[in-house]
């Protein structure tokens, strides 16, 4: 296990290098003068000089790019151009938010897709498994900002059952927090659990052929029992791992969903910023997102090893 | 042997692109895709022909009017009609699906010949890159990318083509890596053949059907891509139409015109949808054993 982790932590150097270089690289695509295109309607040249100052505009590539890399390993990632505040701040201050959308969303699509993908999977060339798969494709072809839309018409417009945006703290009202979230959550969780679905199917039917479960069925056991105990707990094992890759999307589809119920999370953040040229911003949460993405790789990876007993010697 | 030679002259010769084509067109689900591409390819050629009218053309009698039978969509918030919006919208929406992938598709399929038919630091560096790029999450990074690059359609295009890049880099290396210990590679090594001629002679042509799948699979998150750049108002700007950018202005109107939310989204849904079960059917007829 410890030569795995050695192995796993060394890989993440180059990635996490590659990573910075491609993210500070973002800022080398502004057309013109970087600090003009920073400074945005500003003019001032106080301004200029100040930005030209704080991202060494003035000094070669290189040094640029390790001043950059020194104060984001120290903690810096930069000021905000519009809101005067450390990135890093408000990149805390909106983690939560996203942080708690993200948690539900995974709830929401664990119990629709792992369910929907069990039952397919028994219903083998049923119609339930037809409708189960039909299910699946729609999750995934529809984009979600029509479907958090098309749901805010339905249940906030049409039914009044649910407000249509904003967003309550649940340690401020735990019971508003919910209303104001379970409909992005859904829409979040929406396209994961096709995905989840599609793996955990895959994953039964290849457990439900196996010599164990024949085993099981051969010992007389209730086929309920055979498919909880025995066929579903082995299938869940790569489900999980596979879910924890598709986290990254679950990130993307934050900055669309956040949009669409103005919810204040980071994927709002992003946006807000990209249209007040809020540059610095735009890179650090670019930055946490790919780190938070490459962290929870590792966990996963470390994860299947533990939990899978033929990888661990 | 006699048994394998009365075999080899009773089945009829069928070339693989022979079979593969004989398989799709026995899905049901993959031809309908097909054919709702093809129909979708068509409005967007010939959109000028079909839309009733001028995608652009306000009309201040006509704001926000319900489908009716001279607008079969009804119109905006500038009383220009849906119907023609939503035809001339699928252009934005086509070109960013195939012009974006072809990037993805030319940058990443011979880097990832390089990665997997190179030597091994090569691997290793294209590897660490392509983990980089792949660990930015694709939306975030297109918006970054779009961000800096500037709002337009084409720069949209080379924000999603930069970030599914990594994708055919990996699925191509991966190919290669299989092929490479193949008989018929050592063959074609053996008798002289320069590393480059056997990547694109006998390396390629054997890997591409797996490209082909992804690419059109790829097409669909591209779709998706496109639209949502648009819809934040990164991707084809107003007064040209696109799907992504109609849905965001229905948004404002939901009480009091619900009807400009539904086609923009259902083109989007349909083209996607389309894309998806034309990949799962490719996927099934150019290689039965990926399922």
């Amino acid at each position: 296990m410890l030569p795995f982790l050695g192995k796993r932590l060394l890989q993440l150097i180059p990635t996490l290098f590659f990573v910075s270089v491609i993210i500070f690289g973002l800022q080398q695509l502004l057309p013109g003068d970087p600090a003009l295109a920073m400074a945005g309607e500003e003019r001032d040249p106080a301004v200029l000089e100040q930005i030209r100052r704080q991202y060494r505009l003035d000094q070669p590539l290189h040094i640029q790019y390790l001043y950059w890399v020194g104060g984001v390993l120290s903690g810096n990632l930069g000021e905000s151009m519009r809101l005067k505040e450390p990135v890093l701040t408000l990149i805390a201050q909106k983690f939560p938010v996203t942080l708690q959308l993200a948690l539900m969303a995974i709830a929401i699509s664990l119990a629709i897709g792992v369910t929907a993908g069990v039952i397919s999977a028994v219903k083998r060339g049923t119609t339930v498994d037809y409708a189960v798969n039909a299910l699946a494709l729609w999750g995934i072809s529809t984009p979600n900002f029509w479907l958090g839309i098309l749901l805010i018409f339905l249940f906030a417009v049409h039914l009044g059952w649910l407000p249509a945006s904003g967003y309550v703290s649940p340690f401020e009202d735990f019971w508003l927090s919910l209303q104001t979230t379970i409909l992005p959550a859904f829409v979040l969780g929406n396209s994961f659990a096709a995905v989840l679905m599609r793996h955990t199917r895959s994953a039964m039917l290849q457990a439900m052929g196996s010599d164990y479960v024949r085993t099981a069925r051969a010992k007389g056991l209730a086929e309920p029992v055979v498919i909880l105990k025995h066929a579903m707990r082995n299938a869940l094992t790569p489900v999980v791992t596979l879910g924890a890759l598709e986290l990254g999307t679950l990130l993307s589809g934050a900055v669309l969903t956040e949009q669409v119920f103005s919810i204040p999370g980071f994927g709002k953040l992003i946006v807000d910023s990209v249209f007040n040229r809020d540059y610095a911003v735009v890179q650090g949460v670019t930055l946490i997102t790919a780190t938070t993405y490459i962290l929870l790789n590792l966990l996963a990876d470390i994860a299947y090893v533990l939990i899978n007993p033929r990888l661990r010697s | 042997m006699a048994a394998s030679e009365a075999l080899a002259i009773e089945l009829p010769h069928e070339s693989p692109s022979a079979r593969a084509w004989r398989r799709l067109l026995a899905r049901k689900s993959a031809m309908f895709g097909f054919v709702i591409i093809v129909l979708f390819v068509l409005i967007a050629a010939f959109a000028p022909l079909i839309a009733p009218y001028d995608p652009a053309q306000q009309s201040w009698t006509s704001i926000r009017k319900p489908p009716s039978l001279q607008h079969w969509f009804g119109t905006d918030e500038s009383g220009r009609d849906l119907l023609s919006r939503v035809i001339f919208g699928a252009r934005a929406s086509l070109l960013a699906g195939v012009v974006s992938i072809s990037i993805a598709f030319l940058l990443g399929v011979p880097i990832g010949l390089l990665a997997g038919y190179g030597g091994r630091w090569i691997d290793a560096v294209i590897g660490r890159i392509t983990d980089a790029v792949l660990a930015c999450p694709f939306l975030i990074l297109a918006i970054a990318l779009a961000a800096f690059l500037g709002p337009s359609l084409q720069n949209a295009m080379i924000a999603i083509g930069f970030t599914t890049t990594p994708i055919f880099v990996r699925l191509t290396r991966g190919q290669v890596m299989a092929v490479k210990v193949e008989d018929y590679i050592e063959a074609a090594r053996a008798v002289g053949n320069p590393p480059m001629r056997i990547a694109l002679k006998h390396i390629l042509p054997n890997i591409l059907p797996a490209l082909i799948v992804q690419a059109t699979i790829s097409i669909a998150t591209a779709i998706i891509a496109e639209a949502s750049l648009s819809f934040l108002g990164l991707g084809q700007q107003p007064p040209a139409p696109s799907w992504g950018s109609m849905l965001n202005t229905a948004q404002r109107f939901l009480t009091s015109a619900p009807w400009m939310a539904v086609w923009p989204g259902l083109a989007i849904f349909l083209a996607v949808l389309s894309f998806n079960i034309l990949g799962d059917g490719l996927r099934d007829s150019l290689d039965p054993k990926e399922r």
